[in-house]
């Protein structure tokens, strides 16, 4: 196998994502593909330690953030109480609705028999 | 609420507990931020990416499982809205090298401050990734600082594992350059540590 061979298949090695015995083979007699994992593993280091370099924000950004969440819940509960009030016109009208029908069968009813009874 | 530990402020704002949930966004909004920054390469994309990241976090904490830390959790709702947004972003204007803004002020935490070597590389490190192109940032970011595994990273960015992982390979081996170069004295001149 050749270092650039090698090289070009470090990245999935290093990360775990692949096992490669031949590869790991020629690293372990190779002092060329051994400094290159070296620096690979020097970058990945360098890169976690990025982890705790914040970047310090204004001031004013976490004050905004909590006060989009204020707004955010006020119109969650405006939209709460509408869908609520939507639901209460809904069920007023099926309510009527259904009223409507029944009083309506009622009557037809009533006519059908009086209209057998004069007959 | 010092003594709360963040799971149980998880689990009040589960419970509908706004207090509690603030108390996780002051906890942690320096930690999205920071990465909102790397995603997002300025300022104000930062700061509107991380509120609304908190937003949807709000909306979305009763599926927060608790099998992760509320901050890895972040990290991946922060990903997504980072990338949703330079998607938009993207249809807008063409991003380059000029509209990219200063770098922010740097707080070096937990670096002892002998250590100039280090610190050197890691300013010359932080500023080849700001200048990485948008795709390959956001996947070395959320890989090799952030440390979230492939699956998630495509997940939230909307691609595939594959393209995960090329993109994820053609950054390192440009940042791998960064460490071929002798350190510059100058490099860190414009951070201020806080």
């Amino acid at each position: 196998m050749q270092c650039e061979q090698v090289h070009e298949l470090l990245p999935a090695v290093i990360d775990g994502d692949e096992r490669n015995l031949e590869i790991e083979l020629h690293i372990e007699t190779c002092l060329r593909c051994q400094a290159e994992v070296a620096r690979y593993r020097k970058l990945l280091r360098a890169m976690s330690m990025l982890r705790t370099r914040y970047l310090e924000p204004n001031p004013a950004g976490l004050a905004q953030t909590l006060a989009g969440l204020e707004s955010e819940l006020e119109r969650s509960a405006v939209r709460a109480v509408l869908s609520g009030k939507r639901l209460a016109y809904a069920g007023a009208i099926g309510g009527t609705v259904a009223t409507a029908a029944t009083v309506a069968a009622f009557v037809a009813r009533n006519r059908k028999r009086g209209l057998k009874l004069a007959g | 609420m010092a003594m709360v530990d963040d799971r149980e402020l998880v689990d009040a704002a589960i419970r509908g507990d706004r207090p509690a949930f603030e108390e996780l966004v002051r906890r942690t909004y320096l930690d999205s931020y920071t990465l909102a920054y790397r995603l997002t390469g300025n300022e104000e994309d930062a700061r509107d990416v991380a509120q609304e990241a908190y937003l949807r976090a709000w909306k979305g904490i009763g599926k927060f499982r608790g099998d992760a830390m509320f901050s890895t959790w972040m990290y991946r709702i922060t990903a997504n809205t980072a990338a949703t947004f330079t998607k938009k972003r993207s249809r807008l204007r063409t991003e380059s090298i000029d509209e990219i803004g200063e770098p922010a002020e740097l707080r070096y935490d937990n670096q002892p401050s002998a250590m100039f070597e280090a610190a050197d590389l890691l300013d010359r490190l932080s500023a080849a990734v700001d200048e990485l192109p948008q795709k390959l940032r956001q996947v070395v970011v959320l890989r090799d600082v952030y440390g979230l595994g492939h699956e998630a990273i495509a997940e939230e960015l909307s691609i595939s594992e594959t393209a995960a992982k090329v993109r994820l390979h053609r950054a390192r081996h440009k940042l791998r350059e960064v460490l071929d170069q002798p350190g510059d004295e100058q490099s860190g001149a414009s951070a201020h540590a806080v």
